[in-house]
C-alpha cells in the first residue's frame, strides 16, 4: 500500500526540465531560436497581424489627438470608460511576470526559470499598453509631463493628496523597476549570443548590450546580490501598484467604489488576470517553438493552480461586496449591488461570473489540468473576465450614482474599441519582435538548474 | 624574445576545465599557494567560487540600503516643500503636513532609488560596461558563456612565473592550458 502511494507522488513530480539536457545542449537550443534557427512562417503571421493592429491603434490616436476624447464614448456620468478599464486590465495582466520573478525567486520556486523571462517581458510590454490610456485620457498628451514635479514657471505642483497622482509614481515606478530587473537578467544571455553568433552586425549590437560581461565568479557574485536585492524590493513594489491603483477607485464616495476590501481582492485579480495571460501565451510559444522540454506539464499546472487560487480570492471579493453592500444599510450601496444584479448591464456581470468564478473550477479536475486545450480554454475565459470585472466595477457604479436625474448609460463607441484593439496590437508586435531577438527562455538560469539536478543525482 | 619578458608582456595564463568541481579545486589550491591575482570564469554562477578566488566583503546591500534611505527622504521632502513651503494649500484649516498621504509616493521613491542603487551600482563594481578585456583574446574563451570553466592567473601576480604558473594549472587535468595576450 505505502509503496503505491510513494509510486504516485513520485509520478506526480514530473521534472521541471526534461532528462538528459546539458548546459551545452540547452543554451544550444534556446539560442538557436535567435540566432539560426529560420523563423518560422507562424512568426510572420502572428507579426502580421499584430503589427496591422498596431497600425490601427496609430490611427485611432492620430484622430483622438486630431479631434480630442470626445471621439470616445465618455461624458457625464460615466467620465471613467474604457481608458480607465483597460489601463486596470493591462496593469493587471503585468502583475504575473514580477510575482513569477521575484516572490518565486524569494520562495526558492525552482520552476519559475523557464517562464521568467517571458512573464518579465509580458509585464514590460502591458504596462507600456497601460500606460498609454490615462496618457491618452488626458486630453493634450503633449502636456502630460505635467503629471511630474518639477520646477515651473507656473508655480505649480502636482496634488501629492490624490491617489491619481499616487498612481503616476506607482506604474512609472513599477515601469522603471522591471525594465532594470529583466534587463539586469538578461546581461549574461546577451553575452552568450555575443560568444555565439557569426553575424558580425549581430556581434556588435548583443556585445554592446552585454556591457562586456565576461562570467566572472566576483562579477557572478555581486550580480546575484544584486538580482535577490532587486527581487526583494519588486515584491512589495508590485503589491503597491494595484494597491494604489485600486485607491483611484476606494478614495473616492462612490458607491461600488468606496470599500476597504479593495486594495487585496485588486491585488488578488491582478495575479489572477496575469497568471491567465501567461498561460495565454506560454501555450502555443511552447507549441511553436518546440520548448515542451523547458516549459514542461507541471509548469502549465503550477501556473492554473495559482490561477485557481487566486480566482478563489476573487471570487470572495464578489461575494464581500454584494455582503457589505447588504450589511452597511446604505440605501445608495444596496440599490448599486442590486442594479448590477438585475440592471442594464446585468449580462455583462453574469458573464463575468461564469467567466471568473466558474471556469477556473474546472482546474480542480486532473483531467482539465493534464490538457493544454482546457488550460488554454480556461484561461481565455479568464482573460475576458477580468475584462468584464473592471467594465463592471467602472460603470455600474458610476452610470447610477446618487440622484436618478443624473443617471445615464455608457458603451464604448468605435474609437474606444479600435484603441483597445490597437492596445493588444501594440502588446503583440511587442512580444513577437522580443521573441524573435531575446532568448525567451533565461539560459544561465536553465544551466543553473541543470547543474541542481545533476548535484541532486551524486 | 627570452621567457621573462614575454611574461611581463601577457596578461595571464589561463586554463580551461569542464565541470565546475576541477574549476573550484584548482582555485583553492591557487589561492592556497598565495596567487591573489586571479579570477575565475564561468557560465553560471557556482557557490564557494567568488571566496575560492579572494573574493571577501560584499558592499552592494550597504549600497542599496543608502540608495533607499536617500530615495524615501527626497521622496517625502519634495511633498512636503511643495504642500507645506512652496505651495501651502488652506483647505478648511486642515494641517498641511499631511503625512499618511504623503506614504504611497514616498514608499515609490524609495523602492526606485534603491533599485537604481542595486542595479548601477553593481555594474559600477563590476566595472561594466568595459568595452576590452584581455580575457577575450583567448579564442576558446566564447565558451565560457556555454558550458567551459575557466581560471586565469594574472601576470601582475607577485608568484607568476609563466612556466610554473602553467605547470601548476596543467596539474588540475585542464583540458588545455592559454597564454592570454595583453
Amino acid at each position: 500500500m505505502a509503496d503505491t502511494s510513494v509510486k504516485k507522488r513520485g509520478a506526480a513530480k514530473a521534472p521541471f526540465i526534461e532528462p538528459g539536457h546539458t548546459f551545452g545542449s540547452i543554451t544550444d537550443k534556446i539560442s538557436s531560436i535567435v540566432l539560426t534557427r529560420k523563423t518560422p512562417i507562424f512568426w510572420f503571421v502572428g507579426f502580421g497581424i499584430s503589427f496591422m493592429l498596431l497600425s490601427l491603434l496609430m490611427v485611432a490616436v492620430a484622430y483622438l489627438v486630431f479631434e480630442g476624447i470626445g471621439i470616445w464614448g465618455v461624458n457625464m456620468p460615466v467620465a471613467w470608460g474604457f481608458a480607465i478599464i483597460n489601463f486596470v486590465w493591462w496593469i493587471g495582466i503585468g502583475h504575473a511576470g514580477t510575482l513569477i520573478s521575484a516572490i518565486l525567486l524569494l520562495l526558492r520556486q525552482d520552476w519559475r526559470t523557464s517562464i521568467n523571462r517571458f512573464a518579465e517581458a509580458m509585464t514590460l510590454f502591458a504596462v507600456a499598453a497601460a500606460g498609454l490610456f490615462p496618457l491618452l485620457h488626458t486630453g493634450r498628451p503633449w502636456l502630460d509631463y505635467w503629471l511630474m514635479p518639477y520646477p515651473n514657471t507656473m508655480g505649480l505642483w502636482p496634488n501629492f493628496r490624490s491617489p491619481l497622482v499616487w498612481d503616476v509614481f506607482a506604474v512609472s515606478t513599477y515601469a522603471t523597476v522591471s525594465f532594470l530587473f529583466w534587463y539586469t537578467g538578461l546581461v549574461p544571455d546577451f553575452a552568450t549570443l555575443r560568444d555565439r553568433t557569426v553575424n558580425r552586425w549581430s556581434k556588435r549590437v548583443y556585445g554592446i548590450l552585454s556591457m562586456g560581461w565576461r562570467g566572472s565568479a566576483v562579477h557572478w557574485h555581486r550580480y546575484e546580490t544584486a538580482y535577490l536585492l532587486l527581487a526583494g524590493l519588486a515584491t512589495p513594489l508590485v503589491v503597491s501598484v494595484h494597491t494604489v491603483v485600486s485607491f483611484d477607485f476606494a478614495m473616492s464616495i462612490v458607491p461600488g467604489w468606496h470599500a476597504t476590501i479593495f486594495p487585496p481582492y485588486f491585488v488578488a485579480g491582478a495575479i489572477y488576470a496575469g497568471f491567465a495571460m501567461v498561460l495565454t501565451l506560454a501555450i502555443p510559444l511552447r507549441k511553436f517553438y518546440g520548448l515542451e522540454d523547458f516549459i514542461t506539464m507541471r509548469h502549465l499546472q503550477n501556473m492554473a493552480k495559482i490561477m485557481l487560487a487566486t480566482g478563489l480570492i476573487v471570487g470572495y471579493g464578489y461575494m464581500m461586496e454584494a455582503f457589505t453592500a447588504w450589511y452597511s444599510a446604505a440605501e445608495y450601496e444596496e440599490f448599486m449591488i442590486l442594479n448590477r444584479f438585475t440592471g442594464p448591464y446585468k449580462y455583462a456581470f453574469w458573464s463575468l461570473l461564469a467567466c471568473n468564478v466558474i471556469a477556473p473550477q474546472f482546474v480542480w479536475w486532473s483531467k482539465a489540468r493534464n490538457s493544454v486545450v482546457a488550460l488554454f480554454v480556461i484561461a481565455m475565459f479568464v482573460n475576458v473576465g477580468m475584462w468584464l470585472e473592471r467594465f463592471i466595477i467602472v460603470v455600474t457604479s458610476l452610470h447610477r450614482d446618487f440622484l436618478p436625474s443624473s443617471w445615464g448609460m455608457y458603451s464604448g463607441t468605435f474609437w474606444d474599441w479600435a484603441t483597445y484593439a490597437g492596445s493588444i496590437g501594440l502588446f503583440l508586435t511587442l512580444l513577437f519582435v522580443f521573441i524573435r531577438l531575446i532568448p525567451s527562455v533565461s539560459i544561465f538560469e536553465m544551466r543553473t538548474l541543470v547543474a541542481e539536478e545533476k548535484g541532486k543525482k551524486h | 624574445m627570452n621567457d621573462a619578458s614575454k611574461a611581463t608582456e601577457l596578461y595571464g595564463v589561463m586554463a580551461e576545465f569542464d565541470s565546475p568541481e576541477l574549476l573550484l579545486e584548482a582555485s583553492e589550491k591557487a589561492y592556497e599557494l598565495g596567487y591573489r591575482k586571479m579570477d575565475a570564469y564561468t557560465p553560471y554562477p557556482i557557490e564557494a567560487l567568488p571566496e575560492a578566488v579572494g573574493f571577501k566583503k560584499p558592499i552592494l546591500p550597504r549600497i542599496v540600503l543608502i540608495g533607499a534611505i536617500i530615495g524615501g527622504c527626497l521622496g517625502f521632502f519634495m511633498q512636503y516643500y511643495a504642500s507645506v513651503i512652496s505651495y501651502p494649500l488652506n483647505i478648511g484649516g486642515r494641517p498641511l503636513n499631511s503625512w499618511p498621504s504623503f506614504i504611497p509616493v514616498t514608499f515609490e521613491t524609495t523602492i526606485l532609488l534603491a533599485a537604481f542603487a542595486a542595479v548601477f551600482g553593481m555594474f559600477a563594481l563590476n566595472g561594466l560596461p568595459q568595452p576590452y578585456h584581455p580575457v577575450f583574446n583567448v579564442p576558446r574563451f566564447a565558451l565560457a558563456s556555454r558550458d567551459r570553466f575557466f581560471l586565469c592567473i594574472e601576470s601582475e601576480d607577485k608568484l607568476f612565473d609563466l612556466t610554473k604558473t602553467k605547470k601548476f594549472l596543467s596539474d588540475f587535468k585542464p583540458k588545455d592550458v592559454y597564454e592570454v595576450e595583453p
